[in-house]
């Protein structure tokens, strides 16, 4: 960016904090264009995200199977802090990059992966085959994306997961009113 | 109309995920970026930050040892060496809504919430560009106004009327950063 001169800091002061105003030092970088200028700068990087899907499958397979030494290490070794976390960030970056890879019903079924981690008093006492469920659907839905009905198939089967674990942690945690509000709380991104 | 001349832009994305740093790059190179610098964890972002001063930070949150949350938090000192007022934008897989007050009171300028958009990450670039908010400083916190709206219906105490203005002549904060002051 250009060298700026010298700008003020405008400070107004009140009882108990102050209120601090400066010059918008990025305000060079906002051009006034005429209606007519064509540049569509959204256009131009969805279409790059495009010429990027042909590596969607291969990362999606690629966080599916850390999901899956995740909960591997967990069978092994049991629910140690490390094991929980590893299995959480495993589960949470599959929530927030599987629509994006084009697979919305593995980042759904995370979700709902996510919220057994978050909100479960006792990871321990969690049934075995809930989890197990979990990640085998991720699995599934990542390996037979290509074939027919599958789409259809993936959201009923994550959902279904969602119902179930859902179920359980309001059960798990009806004495634990914050838990409660954040597992009825509405997500902040619109449903699929 | 506006439109923002993104070559003019430098940019420090923050994610501990390699694709998800892909397509942020993507996304930003084409938007008409050309500086754009990666970390992988908020510990190098932080050092990158000091180093490269960037106009615009997008971070992470969840990541290891040294979270987006925590990178905010530091950026915001307003003590510190670096520029504490450079517009971050928190883009993350947490989809609660308490998750948005957390990240607004650790001082990140806006948040999206993952999966990404070309439009989405677009538009809050243009936000912070195009309408900057002032700061605010208490006892507890530094960093933007939290207040997005004027209610014009609020019934109580409020407690921005009066005050008294201060100029203070200063370096740019570009500058200061720079020089290391």
């Amino acid at each position: 960016m250009a060298k700026e001169k010298p700008g003020t800091l405008q400070i107004k002061s009140f009882g108990d904090h102050h209120v601090i105003t400066q010059p918008n030092p990025l305000r060079k970088v906002l051009l006034r264009v005429p209606e007519s200028d064509l540049d569509d700068p959204v256009g131009r990087a969805e279409k790059a995200l495009a010429g990027l899907s042909g590596e969607f499958k291969n990362w999606m397979a690629i966080e599916a199977d850390r999901l899956s030494a995740a909960h591997a290490a967990v069978l092994r070794d049991g629910f140690t802090l490390d094991n929980r976390e590893e299995l959480f960030r495993a589960a949470h970056d599959i929530k927030g990059d599987a629509a994006t890879f084009g697979f919305p019903s593995a980042g759904a079924a995370a979700d709902s992966l996510c919220r057994i981690i978050e909100h479960a008093p006792d990871l321990d006492q969690v049934p075995a085959d809930l989890i197990t469920h979990h990640i085998n659907a991720i699995q599934a839905i990542v390996r037979e994306r290509t074939k027919l009905d599958t789409a259809v198939m993936a959201s009923k089967l994550s959902k279904q997961l969602r119902g179930v674990a859902d179920e359980f942690l309001l059960k798990v945690n009806r004495d634990r009113p914050e838990h409660l509000e954040a597992i009825l709380a509405p997500s902040i991104v619109p449903a699929e | 109309m506006y439109r923002i001349d993104f070559n003019k832009l430098r940019f420090l994305i923050c994610d501990d995920n390699p694709h998800m740093r892909r397509i942020l790059r993507t996304l930003l190179h084409s938007f008409g970026a050309r500086e754009v610098y990666e970390a992988e964890d908020g510990a190098t972002a932080l050092e990158m930050y000091s180093h490269y001063v960037p106009d615009i930070v997008i971070t992470d949150w969840a990541m290891p040892i040294f979270d987006g949350l925590e990178l905010a938090q530091m950026i915001r000192q307003p003590e510190s060496k670096g520029n504490p007022y450079a517009p971050i934008i928190m883009l993350t897989g947490h989809s609660e809504k308490r998750r948005v007050t957390v990240a607004r009171d650790a001082g990140v300028t806006e948040f999206l919430a993952k999966p990404i958009s070309a439009k989405g990450l677009y538009q809050r670039i243009l936000n912070v560009v195009a309408s900057p908010r002032p700061f605010i400083k208490t006892k507890t916190y530094f960093g933007p106004d939290r207040r997005r709206n004027t209610n014009n219906t609020y019934i109580g105490p409020e407690r921005r009327v009066g005050g008294e203005m201060e100029v203070m002549q200063q370096p740019s904060l570009l500058d200061k950063a720079r020089s290391g002051i």
